[in-house]
């Protein structure tokens, strides 16, 4: 299995209003914080995802319904 | 003394023409190319005064770039070019004091960085209500009557909150009249209006406003290697004089201070660069140089260039708290992180303060520092925490003295008012940043 970031999921905080379909979506990938709001692995805006979590990355962007997740490549 | 910025000269055009000279226009018969002053600037080494000490000559080249990139373009769709003088910092003076007594230096910034950039909208933001209002008002018409900027200057006021006078947040106003952040942040590409915006701060664009007459070689002539020239220090807090000082950077702190009188009495610590600054324990401090690198390697950050001497009777704590509590209050209210992390990271230290926080809370705080870094669509939560985080690092003593129940002042306060930090009114999160509010 490669560990090679093959992407980058990109947060828009301003967008994002903290009702987690994307933690619902892929809960290994993407933690709600204390308030609510999605914490990204690097802790940041923008995290690097390998191959193995390409899906997990692909399904929490799908699922938000406010377009606050990409995926940059 | 080093004093290049004019603030004691008048502030009228022809005071400032007989003082610096006019601004030389670029003239394309002696092969001068508007691009030549951004290597001038890159000569000069000269890094921004807002905050962020970002070097002046990418910003230029950015914007140039970005334009470039789009091929010719119609007017309205040129760069634009926004001078930042709305000093959102409470305890900051310096952009003020140049308004006000040499506003043709910043609005010479202006014009040359417009003609350097091929702006066709140039606008200067003060925040509603600021005293430089009615002198820029007075300026802009003296150089509508001799004709000297290639395109005119406007003013426009922003609301007098916090985070408005982020550069995407002017970008926002300028273009579509909300003060809000805006994620990506990247004015140089797209600003006001989706054009390649230019912010940059008064005291830059005074900079600026030299370096086109006298050059990069010249502006680097004083001041640390890593970030030459002369810089403004708003000296407050415990000091006889407070105020706005012109030394080069790299002066000692307690040069600084000693232009305002000294320290009054004993001084325990200062908070450096303002509310999105950092703390230093007083140590050897008034030993360190007052330019980015050396502050920031003393445990400081330069910033807004504000040097704030805390006395021995007042409780860095306190402060601390009615800080934050106030910085939570002035969040676009946009980011979660921001929105709900800042008041309750300004709940934590306030416990702390009252001295009815226990070891628990205090581990809490530690947590939601980390937690709200990064994850802000600007760096308000970030400046935030580095205020907290730094006043925790600074006053390990008092810190251990609350978590016991008691404070190193307790008993002897009130005795020390030049110490207390201005803080405004609290007001609620992302208020009056939309136009719909206000209009
Ligand atoms: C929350 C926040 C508030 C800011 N307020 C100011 C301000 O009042 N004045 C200013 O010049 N820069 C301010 N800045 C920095 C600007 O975003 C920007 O970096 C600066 O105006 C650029 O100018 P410079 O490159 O000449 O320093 C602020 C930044 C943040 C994150
Ligand atoms: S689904 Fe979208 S809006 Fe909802 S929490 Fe996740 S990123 Fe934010
Ligand atoms: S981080 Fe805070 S101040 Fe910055 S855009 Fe988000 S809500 Fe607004």
């Amino acid at each position: 299995m490669s560990t090679e970031p093959v992407g980058t999921l990109v947060l828009d905080p301003i967008r994002c209003d903290g009702r987690g379909m994307c933690h619902d979506a892929a809960p290994g990938l993407i933690e709600l914080d204390e308030w609510g709001y999605p914490l990204l692995p690097s802790g940041t805006l923008r995290a690097p995802i390998e191959r193995s979590d390409m899906k997990a990355a692909r399904d929490a962007t799908h699922a938000c319904p406010l377009l606050a997740l990409h995926i940059e490549r | 003394m080093t004093a290049r910025l004019g603030l004691s000269t008048p502030p009228s055009l022809a005071a400032h023409h007989r003082e610096f000279g006019r601004l030389p226009l670029v003239d394309a018969r002696r092969g001068d190319r508007p691009g030549d002053l951004v290597d001038d600037v890159e000569r000069a080494a000269l890094r921004g005064r807002g905050g962020g000490w970002f070097p002046t000559h990418l910003k230029l080249r950015a914007v140039v770039d970005s334009s470039a990139a789009r091929g010719p373009l119609s007017r309205s769709r040129r760069p634009v070019v926004i001078g930042n003088g709305m000093e959102g910092e409470p305890a900051s003076g310096k952009d003020a004091a140049l308004l006000t007594r040499s506003p043709h230096l910043v609005l010479d910034g202006i014009s040359a960085a417009a003609r350097t950039i091929g702006a066709t909208d140039a606008f200067i933001a003060v925040h509603r209500g600021s005293p430089a209002v009615p002198s820029l008002e007075v300026a802009l018409a003296e150089r509508a009557s001799s004709r000297i900027d290639p395109v005119t200057i406007r003013i426009v006021t922003p609301p007098a909150r916090y985070v408005a006078s982020e550069e995407s947040a002017l970008a926002h106003w300028v273009g579509d009249g909300e003060a809000t952040p805006v994620f990506p942040d990247r004015p140089f590409q797209r600003g006001a209006a989706g054009r390649p915006t230019l912010v940059q701060n008064a005291e830059t664009l005074a900079h600026l406003g030299l370096i086109a007459r006298r050059g990069g070689a010249w502006f680097a002539e004083v001041g640390a290697p890593g970030a030459p020239g002369t810089t403004l220090v708003t000296v407050g807090g415990s000091v006889p004089n407070p105020g706005v000082v012109e030394v080069p950077t790299g002066t000692a702190v307690h040069e600084i201070l000693a232009r305002c009188g000294g320290p009054a009495g004993t001084v325990r610590g200062y908070l450096t660069g303002g509310y999105g600054g950092g703390w230093v324990a007083a140590g050897d401090f008034d030993q360190a140089a007052w330019d980015p690198d050396s502050v920031r390697a003393a445990g400081g950050v330069i910033g807004a260039s504000v040097l704030w001497a805390i006395g021995e009777l007042t409780c860095p704590l306190e402060e601390l708290a009615r800080v934050t509590a106030w910085m939570a209050g002035e969040s676009a209210g946009q980011c979660g992180p921001c929105m709900f992390g800042l008041p309750s990271v300004a709940e934590d230290v306030r416990s702390l303060a009252l001295r009815t926080a226990d070891g628990v809370e205090f581990k809490q705080l530690q947590n939601r520092l980390r937690l709200i870094t990064g994850r802000g669509g600007c760096k308000h939560p970030d400046g935030t925490a580095r205020l907290v985080a730094t006043a925790l690092d600074a006053f390990p003593d008092e810190v251990a003295l609350h978590l016991d129940r008691r404070c190193s002042v307790a008993g002897r306060r009130g005795t020390d008012p030049a110490g207390t930090l201005p803080v405004p009114p609290a007001r609620l999160p992302g208020l009056d940043l939309r136009r719909r509010d206000f209009t």
